[in-house]
């Protein structure tokens, strides 16, 4: 008994350091992060060994989003929320179909694997290096089409000032409360079917009535700026989604391949004897069996494009307008201009946009173990 | 059934099959055939309309022209991925032997926080990592760089051990307690000798991350230590350089990875998929 604890006692301190460096360097780090988002720590003397930090509460997270020096961050944000979820869209809808098509069985499969996956080997910065000599202006896949006997494309990949889907900053609050109602609505049509009480009652209604409130009342709601400001989907950050989705679709095509492996044979026989078509069988068997796979790859893709710094850094250098990013700002911010106040409190809004579907798939995470 | 897969060999479907699958992989092959194709010109020929071209006379030059202006960097960055792999794969390996064959009450939920350390945008930590480096006299040099990538890949690292030995099934370590092994002699002789293909998995994930990362490199290192990541974002970001340089640099940096993707394939998706925290 007495050596049971002691053996207890020496695998909890085997753990110690670790537990001590993650508590330091994960969540020390985390909250003072926090504080320096809060203080005014910049400047001149920003780099000295003892600067000065002065507590200024919210301001610099104020300033982000309504100041009139930050329309910059705020374009960076919106282009944020593009790259997710063009990323998402494209590297899970392509893998997956790539995936159906090896679950197939076609021969050279082992090859075809190969290829799909290697870019996933590769660091951003070397793809992003070739990548932005495949979308110079006047050469790379602008040229392909001559090929084919057809003219040259004259898109400005990188560089490109055209803006699609523009809304006005201004409205952000009225934008937002509308997105939320979508949402609602959206997850309330989908629960119809099994429970049509509580889709109605939980989602349904609530989204509803805020989507109306949004539509009549948002002329009340109060403005976040004191003029126009225009946003939308930058078309110069379409070179950029192409490389990353070229990037990471291997990816997901390998964790579907590995969950369709997974599927039994009985059970695909079984549905093909019920008489499914292939398609069905992947549309109502495989996929939706895959749920797990599905959410892995959001979690994990959302995480990687929130990140998303190094690719654009090699694509367009660090001085780029228009295919800005928060993470290549909060970079430019801190280690550029001395403003590490600035920084923090970017940081923090990227930290705090990634908590939203980290935390939850964390705890789902825990959840699952302590009950298995 | 089978005869039917075997005998038809050309149907509409099959040709479309194949058809897309053909296309697809000549996409995926694009970059790659560029980047050979571009760093084996003569620089005096490169130019734009005729990227796609074969060179007429390869230029082999400028792979040792690369080679001498990263030199430096890969040494770097060799020095940083062993260094860096073996500490945090021997340190995940006692933290997954500890989570998953010594539980104590609280140890999942530990687990848990280290699992959040994963996905954190790492710029939420940068700023203090920066001071904290400096204040320990480790900025700007390797030995920092090394710190913090042993620290944030404890976090994977725990995971994917832990993983691992959960597949030895407990009562094989319950019959060596009774055989009054303790807790490291059970690790020394059962668990360690039982985890080569655990270290394979993920010393190639740990590699491949900390070989391919480009941030804390950018940041926490000086000039005469910066990783290749770095490195190739200085040489492809100058002004003067034409771009077979660039592109046969490119080659050099992902060469070890791809190396290892190509020869090691099982293992690499092995460390992917579990990266993806199935469980």
């Amino acid at each position: 008994m007495r050596e049971a604890s002691r053996d207890r006692l020496k695998a909890f301190l085997t753990l110690l350091p670790s537990i001590i460096l993650i508590a330091v360097f994960v969540y020390g780090f985390i909250g003072n992060t926090i504080w320096i988002s809060m203080t005014d720590w910049g400047g001149s003397g920003a780099l000295a060994f003892d600067p000065q930090k002065n507590f200024i509460g919210l301001d610099n997270y104020v300033d982000l989003f309504n100041g009139f020096l930050s329309a910059g961050f705020r374009q960076d944000l919106v282009n944020a929320v593009y790259y997710s979820l063009m990323l998402l869209a494209g590297a899970i809808g392509l893998g997956m179909f790539i995936a159906i098509l090896l679950d197939q069985k076609p021969k050279g499969e082992d090859v075809l694997r190969t290829i799909f996956l290697y870019p996933m080997s590769l660091s951003f910065i070397v793809s992003g290096t070739i990548w932005r000599w495949l979308l110079a202006p006047q050469g790379g896949v602008n040229v392909l089409p001559t090929y084919l006997g057809f003219d040259a494309l004259d898109f400005q990949w990188t560089s490109s000032t055209k803006a699609i889907l523009e809304f006005n900053w201004q409205n952000i609050l009225q934008i937002l409360i509308y997105i939320a109602a979508f949402i609602l609505i959206l997850v309330g049509l989908f629960l119809l079917k099994g429970d049509p009480q509580k889709a109605v009652k939980r989602w349904l209604g609530p989204g509803v009535v805020i989507g109306a409130f949004a539509w009549l009342g948002g002329s009340l709601l109060p403005k976040t700026l004191f003029m126009e400001e225009m946003h939308g989907f930058n078309l110069a950050t379409l070179g950029i989604i192409i490389a990353t989705v070229w990037q990471y679709a291997g990816y997901t095509m390998a964790l579907y391949l590995a969950g369709f492996n997974g599927i039994s044979q009985d059970l695909r026989d079984a549905a093909m004897l019920d008489g499914a078509s292939s398609t069905n069988y992947y549309r109502y068997v495989a996929i939706p069996m895959l749920k797990p796979i599905t959410i892995s790859a959001v979690i994990i893709l959302s995480h990687i494009s929130l990140k998303m710094f190094d690719i654009i850094f090699a694509m367009t250098g660090p001085d780029n307008a228009q295919t800005g990013h928060p993470a290549l700002n909060m970079y430019m911010t801190t280690f550029r201009a001395n403003d590490f106040a600035r920084g923090a409190a970017i940081a923090i809004v990227l930290f705090l946009v990634a908590g939203t579907f980290i935390v939850p798939y964390v705890i789902g995470q825990y959840k699952q173990r302590r009950r298995g | 059934m089978s005869t039917t897969t075997q005998k038809s060999s050309i149907t509409p479907g099959s040709i479309l099959l194949y058809g897309s699958l053909f296309v697809l992989a000549l996409l995926f092959l694009m970059p790659a055939y560029m980047a050979i194709v571009t760093a084996l010109k003569d620089p005096a020929n490169i130019s734009l309309p005729t990227a796609w071209e074969l060179p007429e006379k390869f230029n082999w030059q400028s792979f040792p022209q690369a080679f001498g202006l990263l030199k430096s960097n890969i040494a770097s960055s060799l020095i940083l991925t062993v260094c860096a792999t073996a500490l945090s794969t021997v340190l995940g390996s006692l933290n997954g032997y500890v989570f998953s064959k010594w539980k104590f009450k609280g140890s999942e939920l530990i687990f848990t926080l280290f699992l959040f350390g994963m996905f954190i945008p790492y710029q939420v930590i940068l700023i203090p990592l920066f001071q904290t480096l400096r204040a320990m006299n480790l900025y700007g040099g390797l030995p920092g760089l090394i710190l913090a990538h042993v620290v944030y890949g404890l976090p994977i690292t725990s995971l994917i051990f832990r993983n691992f030995y959960s597949q030895i099934p407990t009562a094989l370590v319950e019959s060596a307690r009774l055989d009054g092994a303790g807790f490291f002699s059970i690790y020394t002789k059962i668990v360690f000798p039982l985890s080569i293909p655990g270290f394979v998995v993920t010393s190639l994930w740990q590699v491949t991350q900390i070989w391919n990362e480009f941030l804390w490199g950018i940041c926490l290192t000086r000039h005469e230590d910066n990783p290749i990541t770095v490195g190739l974002a200085q040489l492809a970001g100058g002004q003067a350089v034409s771009w077979n340089l660039p592109m046969a640099g490119s080659m050099m940096a992902a060469l070890p990875v791809l190396m290892i993707y190509i020869f090691l394939g099982r293992y690499f998706i092995r460390g992917l998929l579990a990266g993806s925290v199935k469980e």
